[in-house]
């Protein structure tokens, strides 16, 4: 009897602990959920509020305020004035533009080297003078080490001699020496998952080394490429210091126009708010659709 | 498999070739690499001493080098096929990643160290000087530069507790939940956002002194008149939670895969033997978690030692250097001062600290992980 009771207690006292727990990690859970999202939230809303609505820290639309448009026409993205002409929008749409071109032909340009290169390192023993596949390894990887303001200002003189100040040729170079080495991380861990007894068999069929790598291991490492890709589409898409010191008038990126519009004309709550929901949305969509191959990307090598 | 059988197999990867090249073959690609060698060596001297004045004739800039150095490259790799038949095409794998790398890290690092021995001011006329080691001086004099030194400490340091917060977050992520992936893409959002569009969002609108919703919050909280960037060291804590919020992720997605790798059935023992979740954290999943922590916090230590971005556009150092960080100083000494000699020396400094104090990270980390690079 006293048993069975004292059992029920036992019982009822982890029930409790349990519920306790649950209530904790969901609390927890939606309090970090709310740090992420709000400052996003508030960004999308200020973008359709007035003046006053600021002044008056209003958050809930529509409640506390009525949205307005005043944001966006300001960036000649509103209804009413998409189809006229705009020149904020042009000067917008050409920035946006130059991000597109700089980060997806970096992001392109360094997956092709970078995964010749990783397929290189991890099959083939190679030896330039004294340079062992573990040296060069090394000499990509530590790349990653480099803080960009070391290569700012040679790059900065250097390009002027070489005409590719401000220019988006410029960027895409440099953008792709930033994301090599980590394109080279996950491609080698990629490559070092796909057997070698795939290739062994092609050679054997009769396929030279690059019919190989271009018919059996391409296919079977191009989910390992896309993380590659969206990883460093990313990091060039959000790259801003490099982007400040080299580019002035054609090819400025999307960070710095955001940047350079907070010093100009005071604080233009709504106007900033529209420009910086602009520049986030396309990352927050390919976060929210690829998160797969992001997580895949970042945690390459990182388990064994 | 023989023991000769085995030595004689390369160690890792596809096996050897033994292609026979006649001699024609090999002298012929010979002769196309000197070739293309003399082509570039030739086209650099000419270019020099057009652009030293002494030639008249020469190009209007340096670019047409670069076509000349990617010819170089073709024939490079093309003389390898030639030379070296089959292990030629292996080469031609890694030969335009280390050409690129080799053109755009080593030969720039190489010119700024000879920029970094310059008196050289853009916006001035006079050009650039030779002046040796007076920028090194001046640098270690620098109070400026040495408070920026000082902060980098206190950045890194920082990561500690975004690691601390990240490993909660992968715990919380591994727990039994419903809408994990809801949860794991929330949290993954703040990484995808650009420093820039961030330090707007956040440092600028909603830590905004007056109409800002966290001021706001602080006010109700009961602090009288909030201001995140007047006061040195509330300012840096803003620094360091503004850049903690977008990388926190990254760390936490490092851990939580670690946390899913883990073997399930260590965990269930612990707790079959009595364990508190406590005592099953510390004694169990924290020592297996140990090589993925420390490759996620080196990684994260090398990531914050290039913070630039959010500083420049909130801060832009101040208030009077309190949250400067090396690169944002030696970003403020370019744009205030068009100072590339002094600014280069600076960056070159901090690089050969880096580099040593990454080499020691690294050789501390290898003990409790095999692969850290």
């Amino acid at each position: 009897m006293s048993a069975i009771e004292e059992r029920e207690v036992i019982g009822a006292q982890s029930r409790t602990a349990f519920v306790a727990g649950r209530v904790f990690i969901y609390a927890a859970l939606f309090l970090w959920a709310f740090v992420c999202l709000f400052p996003l939230y508030w960004t999308v809303t200020t973008s359709f509020k007035t003046a006053p609505n600021v002044m008056q820290g209003h958050i809930v639309p529509w409640l506390q305020f009525s949205p307005d448009w005043r944001g966006w026409r300001s960036l000649g993205l509103s209804p009413d004035t998409i189809f006229q002409t705009s020149t904020v929008r042009e000067e917008f749409l050409k920035r946006f533009f130059n991000s597109v071109i700089a980060s997806v032909g970096a992001s392109a340009l360094a997956i092709v080297i970078g995964s010749l290169a990783a397929y290189g390192l991890t099959r083939f023993r190679y030896r330039f003078f004294w340079f062992r596949n573990e040296d060069i390894s090394f000499f990509f990887l530590s790349q990653l080490i480099l803080p960009p303001v070391v290569l700012a200002l040679p790059f900065l003189v250097l390009y002027k001699e070489f005409g590719l100040l401000d220019t988006r040729i410029g960027l895409i170079l440099l953008y792709t020496l930033m994301v090599l080495p980590i394109v080279i991380w996950i491609m080698r861990d990629q490559f070092n998952s796909i057997p070698v007894e795939l290739e062994e068999a092609a050679l054997v069929d009769g396929l030279s080394v690059w019919g190989a790598f271009f018919r059996i291991v391409l296919p079977i490492a191009l989910p390992g490429m896309v993380a590659a890709f969206i990883l460093a589409l990313v990091l060039c898409w959000n790259e801003y210091f490099f982007a400040a010191l080299l580019t002035s008038t054609d090819a400025k990126t999307l960070p710095v126009m955001l940047a350079s519009q907070t010093g100009s004309q005071g604080i233009n709550w709504w106007a900033m708010a529209a420009l910086a929901t602009a520049a986030i949305t396309p990352l927050a969509v390919i976060g929210i659709v690829l998160e797969r191959y992001l997580i895949k990307g970042m945690t390459a090598g990182a388990v064994k | 498999m023989s023991e000769q059988a085995q030595a004689a197999a390369p160690p890792s990867g596809l096996g050897a070739s033994f292609d026979f090249i006649p001699e024609r073959r090999r002298r012929s690609g010979r002769l196309l690499v000197a070739a293309a060698s003399l082509g570039l060596a030739g086209a650099i001297v000419f270019q020099f001493l057009h652009a030293t004045g002494r030639i008249p004739y020469g190009f209007s800039n340096w670019q047409p080098l670069i076509y000349v150095y990617i010819a170089w490259g073709v024939a490079l790799g093309a003389g390898q096929v030639l030379m070296r038949g089959e292990d030629g095409h292996r080469a031609l794998f890694v030969l335009p990643a280390v050409l690129f790398t080799l053109a755009l890290v080593v030969f720039p690092t190489l010119f700024g160290f000879y920029i970094a021995m310059s008196d050289w001011n853009l916006s001035s006329l006079t050009g650039q000087k030779f002046n040796g080691l007076d920028n090194f001086w001046q640098a270690l004099a620098d109070p400026f530069y040495r408070n920026a030194l000082a902060n980098m400490v206190l950045y890194v340091l920082a990561v500690l507790v975004e690691y601390v917060v990240a490993f909660a977050l992968a715990l919380l992520l591994n727990a039994q939940i419903r809408a994990r992936k809801f949860f794991r893409v929330v949290f993954l959002l703040p990484l995808m956002l650009s420093p820039v569009a961030v330090s707007w969002m956040v440092g600028k609108s909603l830590m905004e002194n007056r109409y800002g919703p966290i001021a706001s919050f602080a006010r109700w909280l009961g602090w009288d008149n909030p201001a995140f960037f007047t006061s040195p060291w509330i300012a840096k804590l803003s620094i360091m939670a503004m850049d903690a919020w977008t990388f926190i992720p990254f760390m936490m997605i490092m851990l939580l895969a670690g946390l899913q790798a883990m073997p399930r059935d260590v965990v269930e023992a612990a707790k079959v033997d009595g364990a508190t979740p406590w005592q099953g954290f510390w004694q169990v999943t924290f020592p297996l978690m140990l090589p993925v922590s420390v490759t996620a916090i080196v990684l994260r230590i090398i990531f914050k030692l290039k913070l630039a971005d959010i500083i420049i556009t909130v801060t832009l150092g101040g208030p009077g250097g309190a949250t400067d960080s090396v690169s944002s100083f030696i970003y403020r000494e370019y744009r205030d001062r068009s100072n590339v000699g002094y600014g280069t020396m600076l960056a070159m400094i901090y690089l050969v600290l880096i580099v040593v104090f990454v080499t020691l990270l690294l050789k501390l980390a290898k003990r409790f992980v095999r692969s850290v690079t």
